[in-house]
């Protein structure tokens, strides 16, 4: 394809015997919701690990915007605009909600000793804007009257939202989310469902590892499938509902969509 | 009367000078989460390099450059500055208790080297002959304390202020941010391994720069000055204040300094005589009880950290974070 954005080439990782991921290629268009599914344990989050830069893959390599990422830290990645969240919340939780937000943004100029201590006016304007960005964020996300709670007290569903805020703060190109809807309520899930597509229709791309089926067979296209480590179903989202081998291993029963 | 205020000076020079070492701890293990248990290392170094470098010329050891003493105090604080950037490079991968080991480890190497490198550090004798700076106008008597004293409080509002600014700025932030989990922060763009470099370092400067103080305060200094027992101290007075705090890291030197001075003063007076003996080693083990107490009993410290809403030139927003353990 021609407008891929990430290319993974033969990407294994083993923890010692044991193959988490194992031989896996893939492409991811540029533009597109990738929904990735499969049971627990199938090496998603650890597919995601080895992406994002937190995991070096013992096989294979990772090719984002047509470069060869395979070597880069993860916040190098994350400076080329790979950005992900994390299943299991990682909060910085003896700061307020609203200062984990505002720290996600790049190149701040106050993020240096000398910045910090000599800059003012520069600085004062940029933290005005990204603290005007992340109360944007924080109440799209309902998490606006959180803001000045420590992020270690808020709830579990709120601490997925927060990862999703602090995300998308950083404002990547591709947007890695490992399971956004679990443990959130349905109604919000919704409106996260139309926060990422009307991101997505400004350019976003987004790989989604969900086990909400309903939300991955409407939301999500093209739908990659993984069991043991390894790909079993890559195609679009209703090739999925009818895939024989998904039905039977993963899926259960047939879905009306 | 003059002896209770002459008294009173000597006490807050020396427990201000600790607070400066204390407001670099600080910022190490208060802001960024850096074990660091060699603490007497860098104070050693800054007190070692701003003699050395300030005093007058005379044999036994290295040194006796005769420096203006500005450069000489800046010299101490870069030693120390470098000496963490060595240990910094070698060590900051490992995290927690196996940093604080290896800054331990670090620390009682220089205690040795001070000791035994006589050709240079003068070895057991230490550093002597070194002129405190003014001493021609100023004399060798009370005026000369008081406006040492008011020196040291001059360098220790400056260093306070300094540090309030980073605390509420973006890189204040950011280091905090590593404190509490360096895994997210790397997966939102930031590097770690950098900033931990540059939080050592200067927290380590300004410790030295205690050192250098304290050297000269005492004109003196020799491998009794750089024991672990000062680290000790140092960590003691960061844990009572409350970490993360400047404010907090300031009382509890103080805090300390007068517990740690109070308690020498009543084992010599009431203490019996055979037990006299062992004042030192009793102080070490209160002060050792008063670190795990305050850890058991309010880990945030007297003065727990502020959840600060980084705001630099606004009147900020401060909610106090609690119950943290
Ligand atoms: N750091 C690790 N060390 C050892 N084994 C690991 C490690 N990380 C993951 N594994 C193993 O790799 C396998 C895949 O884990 P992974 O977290 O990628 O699954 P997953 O598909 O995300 O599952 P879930 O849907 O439950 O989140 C699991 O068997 C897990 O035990
Ligand atoms: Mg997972």
């Amino acid at each position: 394809m021609d407008n891929a954005i990430l290319t993974l080439n033969g990407v294994s990782r083993s923890f010692g015997d044991f193959k988490a991921v194992d031989d896996v290629s893939l492409t991811i268009r540029e533009g597109s919701i990738t929904g990735l599914i499969g049971p627990n344990g199938a090496g998603k989050s650890t597919l995601f690990n080895v992406i994002a830069g937190e995991l070096s893959p013992t096989g294979g390599s990772v090719d984002f915007l047509g470069t060869n990422v395979s070597r880069l830290t993860p916040d190098e990645r994350f400076a080329l605009g790979l950005g992900r969240t994390f299943q299991i919340p990682r909060p910085f939780g003896r700061m307020s909600v609203l200062e984990n937000v505002m720290l996600a943004p790049m190149d701040q100029a106050g993020e240096t000793l000398l910045g910090a201590v000599l800059g003012k006016g520069r600085i004062r304007d940029q933290e005005e804007a990204i603290r005007k960005r992340a109360f944007e964020v924080l109440d799209f996300l309902t998490l606006r009257h959180v803001a000045d709670q420590p992020a270690a007290k808020i709830s579990g569903g709120q601490m997925k939202l927060l990862e999703l805020a602090r995300v998308l703060m950083g404002d990547p190109r591709l947007i890695l989310l490992d399971e956004p809807a679990a443990g959130v309520n349905p109604a919000l899930t919704e409106i996260l469902i139309e926060k990422i597509e009307e991101l997505n229709r400004n350019g976003k791309t987004f790989l989604i590892i969900e086990h909400d089926m309903d939300f991955v067979m409407r939301h999500c296209d093209p739908v990659i499938a993984m069991a043991e480590g390894q790909v079993v179903f890559e195609g679009t989202s209703v090739e999925a509902q009818s895939n024989p081998i998904l039905l039977d291993a993963y899926l259960g029963a047939p879905l009306d969509a | 009367m003059i002896g209770i205020i002459s008294y009173l000076v000597f006490f807050t020079t020396v427990a201000s000078i600790l607070g400066i070492a204390v407001l670099g701890l600080n910022l190490q293990w208060g802001n960024t989460g850096l074990f660091n248990g060699g603490v007497v290392a860098s104070f050693g170094a800054g007190a070692y390099g701003t003699l050395m470098l300030g005093g007058p010329a005379q044999d036994g050891h290295l040194g006796g450059f005769g420096l203006f003493y500005p450069l000489a105090l800046l010299g101490g604080m870069l030693a120390a500055g470098v000496l963490a950037w060595i240990v910094g490079k070698l060590t900051l991968r490992l995290r927690h208790d196996y940093l604080a080991i290896a800054t331990f480890g670090v620390a009682v190497a220089f205690e040795n080297v001070m000791r035994n490198a006589t050709s240079i550090t003068g070895g057991a004798q230490g550093i002597r002959g070194f002129e405190r700076p003014l001493r021609d106008v100023l004399g060798d008597g009370f005026t000369y304390n008081a406006v040492f004293l008011a020196g040291v409080l001059v360098v220790l509002l400056l260093v306070y202020v300094f540090l309030e600014r980073l605390t509420v700025s973006p890189f204040g932030r950011l280091l905090r941010a590593i404190r509490e989990d360096e895994t997210a922060a790397r997966s939102l763009g930031k590097s770690p391994d950098r900033i931990r470099l540059i939080s050592f370092v200067t927290g380590s400067v300004i410790i030295g720069l205690a050192g250098g103080l304290y050297g000269t305060f005492y004109a003196f200094v020799s491998p009794q000055d750089v024991l672990p027992i000062l680290t000790f101290q140092i960590w003691a007075m960061l844990i009572v204040g409350g970490a993360g705090n400047t404010r907090g890291a300031l009382a509890g030197a103080f805090l300390i300094w007068g517990a740690w001075t109070f308690s020498g003063w009543a084992l010599s007076r009431f203490a019996p005589v055979e037990a006299q003996l062992y004042t030192g080693s009793i102080q070490f083990v209160l002060i050792g009880m008063v670190i795990v107490g305050m850890l058991l009993w309010r880990p945030q410290g007297l003065f727990p950290e502020r959840l600060i809403v980084s705001q630099p030139g606004r009147n900020r927003e401060k909610t106090q974070v609690e119950g943290f353990t």
